[in-house]
């Protein structure tokens, strides 16, 4: 996962400038409004994803609780129109600012934990995004939502409400994705892949490792609260059932499905996790939940090597293949570590039995 | 027939090959010293037999049966007692708790009763120390511990490894004469593993040498200490 | 004064069942190091399955509590060898993420079977609804089979653990889990086992609370918060740490619900700073080690 994640090199440039324009003709020649809308909230979930690659992929770290700093950036979004009018165009960044603040200030208290107790942490603060929701009523309405108008194409293109929507998320998820691949594609990559590693090499190596989570739980914040705002806007109705646990899930379920460290990987998660309660209902009466965890669980069977296992893998052969000498910079800054890469998202080595338990009671 | 038997057995820890066919029969009620340097494939050979270790080809033999394929507690159940490299101590339980798991598979009460009356008479701390948590006891004494866990289960086969490891040396005359009383009375068979070579050399009956996975060289224990060219070469004394 | 007290034996009865659940939670992480996300809602699950029996197979509470027990166990030991064994060599956070599926799939389930219409759930019956007096403090009786219910079942686990072959064989297996198969004992089988009876725990938890908070799908969810706290603040590897966090929980949410202002709704969000606070100061909680190995 480097340059090549969002790079854009000979062949690839070449499909992600078709894929490009059938995107940006597709709601005028190809879509009809319920699908044009369903895209909307693609381009919506992707920007999440991404955030959520930069925090799980890209720094190591586990959140469960994304669902939360969306609903951070829905509700700004919602109150900030609510309460002063603000018109909904000029609340998505703040909310996306709003989010991040919260993002970043999580991850303060997240740098001591870790693996199993920073998913422990985010999953309870996922759980406790809609209660926290409702209790401040007076400033969110509480369990009745608020009511957002619809977002009408302000330019006067011409655009049915839906494709204005539509191009809105897209135009915004584009920004957001070369901002990204800006953020990434530098020293800043390089660091966050470090980080993801092995801490104590990357510390060793002159890192500030706390800056840099700290930062990546900001920006994947961020990255979530503009994308709760774009929900928001084209739901034109918040409340708190929306946030509820099901929300995290399915991001989880969206960055697993898209896989981490590839181009396409956000997209394809927002659209599986966009359609699948579509598709599903027959099936499941409008639990896609049901699905969404038998989904997640047959995943991670076939997953060896955890969720950032698999995406350092398909990294790896990415670099391969693009750029060698790019893969002898990496085996160089590996060599930094002093022991088998291995930390708690990675499947144990295979083969061995460790050395014999006798005398510590638990290594 | 050899009680168990090692034929060109290899192994490997992931993709790295650790035995290279390596072939040791152990004759029943004998001690077999297995020596070698470190990292030479000793303690590979004993997980080979209790299945710790994927094998990659060759055979294991007990009892004229192929267990290659057994797993750990299989081969447990079989009457194979392995005391793997540290003494594998259940450091957190009590003495009593470590001995009753070694009899953890047998069935009849009133016998593990009796024996564990023997291991007090062979180690006569232990009775007096039942409840005191493992890993409080000295290395000998936890060594000795594992020693009698193992002969809880009234096993055909040990599998020793390294008994002597980072113990003073009276400490390790009392853990061999242990080991040379336990083959004579309860004719237990033993395969011991061991860098300490001269000591092992003083009870074992045959003696191998592995280099590199491969048996360098076999013989009675007592060729093997008188001569010294094999002495030097590949004992080092 | 009067007040105070009331409230904390209320704290205290719910406290047993979050008490309940946190000794699920530890069991299994004592198992296998890693924390079983979907314990409320098997929970859940165990207890509809006691509605049934109660309500519709029209069986005697006691009876029925005891089969639903015994379900619960078979059903845990199902789901580690179908669902967890693929996963039991992977990394933690796979585990995890698979107990989240599974809690999702759960769920549903119920949801599928029961509905999401909320079902009153019997207590004990037997019990006379007029409160006690002890020592000048009105106590519920419910109350205090609660409380009693839970020191039983730290005591039932703690004689299985300390006295039985079994309970040494599954204490040893979660410990030292490769020196054990050299012994013979069959890791696999003792890790399943670990899920069934901490299932039969949990389906203890979910009976319990469900006369309070009335059955339904999504009962658990905030019990299983608390649990997490409570284990987490007594020390995730300690049963007792669990029963003593789950009760200061219990106790700390009733006053906090009770005498802080507007704070009733927030009491979750309380759940989670108690979890984040807890594993920065001392991630041991009160009862473990100052600090845990890194996982």
């Amino acid at each position: 996962m480097d340059r090549t994640f969002l790079g854009l090199g000979g062949r690839t440039w070449l499909i992600s400038a078709v894929a490009l324009a059938v995107a940006l003709l597709a709601p005028l020649f190809l879509l009809d409004r319920f699908n044009t809308l369903q895209f909307a909230y693609v381009w919506a979930f992707a920007i999440a994803l991404i955030g959520l690659n930069v925090l799980t992929g890209y720094s190591g770290q586990i959140s469960l609780g994304n669902g939360a700093f969306m609903a951070i950036g829905a509700y700004t979004t919602a109150i900030l129109y609510y309460k002063l009018k603000v018109p909904y165009g000029w609340t998505i960044l703040p909310a996306g600012l709003v989010a991040g603040l919260g993002g970043y200030l999580f991850g303060f208290p997240s740098l001591k934990l870790s693996g199993l107790y920073l998913a422990l942490a985010t999953f309870a603060l996922a759980l406790s995004a809609s209660p926290v929701i409702k209790n401040f009523d007076g400033l969110t309405n509480g369990h009745e939502g608020i009511v957002l108008p619809p977002a009408l194409d302000p330019f006067g293109f011409g655009l049915t409400n839906e494709q204005w929507l539509y191009y809105l998320a897209l135009i915004i998820a584009i920004l957001l994705f070369l901002f990204a691949r800006a953020m990434l594609g530098g020293a800043t990559g390089r660091a966050l892949r470090a980080i993801r590693d092995s801490e104590t090499a990357a510390a060793a190596s002159g890192i500030s490792v706390a800056q840099f989570k700290t930062m990546a739980f900001g920006v994947s914040a961020f990255y979530a609260g503009i994308a709760g705002s774009l929900y928001a806007i084209i739901t034109a109705f918040v409340s708190p059932d929306s946030f509820d646990l099901p929300l995290s899930l399915s991001l989880l379920v969206g960055m697993v499905v898209g896989g981490l460290g590839t181009l396409a990987g956000p997209v394809l998660g927002a659209a599986f996790v966009v359609w699948l309660p579509i598709y599903a209902q027959q099936i499941i009466h409008n639990r896609p939940d049901v699905a969404y965890g038998a989904i997640l669980i047959l995943l991670m069977f076939v997953l060896p090597q955890g969720i950032v296992g698999g995406a350092r893998q398909l990294a790896g052969w990415y670099r391969r293949r693009s750029r060698p000498e790019e893969a002898s910079d990496e085996a160089s800054l590996h060599a930094v570590r002093t022991g088998p890469v291995r930390d708690w998202t990675e499947a144990p080595l295979s083969g061995t039995t460790g050395p014999s338990e006798g005398g510590s009671p638990r290594s | 027939m050899a009680l168990l038997e090692l034929t060109d057995v290899e192994a490997a820890y992931g993709s790295v090959k650790a035995l290279h066919g390596v072939s040791l029969p152990v004759e029943e009620g004998s001690i077999v010293a297995l020596l070698g340097a470190n990292g030479a494939g000793k303690t590979t050979t004993l997980r080979a037999i209790s299945g710790t270790v994927r094998k990659t080809g060759g055979n294991v033999l007990f009892d004229d049966r192929v267990i290659n394929l057994r797993s750990p507690e299989d081969v447990a159940r079989m009457g194979i007692a392995h005391v793997p490299e540290g003494r594998g101590t259940l450091a957190q339980l009590t003495v009593w708790e470590n001995l009753k798991m070694g009899a953890y598979v047998r069935r009849d009460g009133a016998g593990v009763k009796r024996d564990f009356d023997r291991m007090v008479g062979y180690f006569p701390w232990l009775g007096r120390r039942r409840d005191q948590v493992a890993v409080t006891l000295s290395g000998g004494e936890q060594q000795m511990l594992a020693i009698a866990r193992a002969l809880m289960l009234r096993p055909r086969v040990m599998l020793l490894d390294e008994p002597s490891l980072g113990l003073a040396p009276l400490v390790v005359r009392d853990i061999y004469r242990i080991i040379e009383t336990i083959n004579r009375e309860e004719k237990t068979t033993i395969l011991l593993v061991e860098q300490n070579a001269r000591t092992a050399l003083g009870v074992a009956h045959r003696a191998y040498v592995i280099e590199v996975g491969r048996i360098a060289v076999e013989g009675s224990a007592s060729d093997l200490a008188n001569q010294e060219s094999i002495r030097k070469s590949y004992l080092g004394y | 004064m009067q007040g105070v007290v009331q409230q904390i034996v209320s704290g205290l009865a719910t406290g047993g069942v979050y008490a309940s659940l946190a000794l699920a939670l530890v069991l299994i992480y004592r198992s296998m190091e890693a924390l079983n996300f979907a314990q409320g809602e098997m929970a859940m699950f165990s207890t509809f399955i006691a509605w049934e029996l109660i309500s519709v197979v029209h069986l005697n509470y006691y009876a029925a509590f005891a089969i639903t027990i015994a379900v619960s166990i078979a059903g845990g030991f199902l789901i580690e060898r179908v669902v967890i064994r693929p996963v039991e060599k992977a990394p933690p956070l796979t585990v995890v993420l698979v107990t989240l599926g599974l809690f999702f799939v759960v769920n549903g389930l119920a949801g599928l079977i029961w509905s999401y219409v909320i079902k009153p759930f019997p207590g004990p019956p037997g019990f006379p609804q007029a409160p006690i007096s002890v020592g000048g403090v009105t106590v519920g009786l419910q109350d205090l089979f609660l409380i009693v219910m839970t020191v039983v079942l730290l005591g039932i686990l703690y004689a299985f653990f300390q006295f039985t072959k079994l309970g040494l064989a599954m204490r040893a297996a979660a410990l030292y889990p490769e020196t054990s198969r050299l012994l013979g004992v069959r890791t696999s089988q003792m890790l399943g086992l670990g899920w069934g009876l901490a299932a039969g725990v949990g389906a203890v938890s979910g009976m319990l609370i469900a006369p309070i908070e009335f059955l339904d799908p999504n009962m658990m969810q905030p019990v299983l918060l608390y649990a997490f706290a409570a284990a987490v603040l007594g020390g995730v590897e300690n049963p007792v740490g669990a029963v003593v966090g789950g009760f200061l929980v219990g106790v700390l949410l009733a006053l906090i619900g009770t005498y802080v202002p507007g704070a009733r709704d927030l009491r979750l969000a309380f759940g989670l700073v108690i979890i984040v606070a807890v594993l920065i100061v001392r991630p041991g909680g009160l009862l473990g080690r100052a600090h845990l190995a890194r996982v």
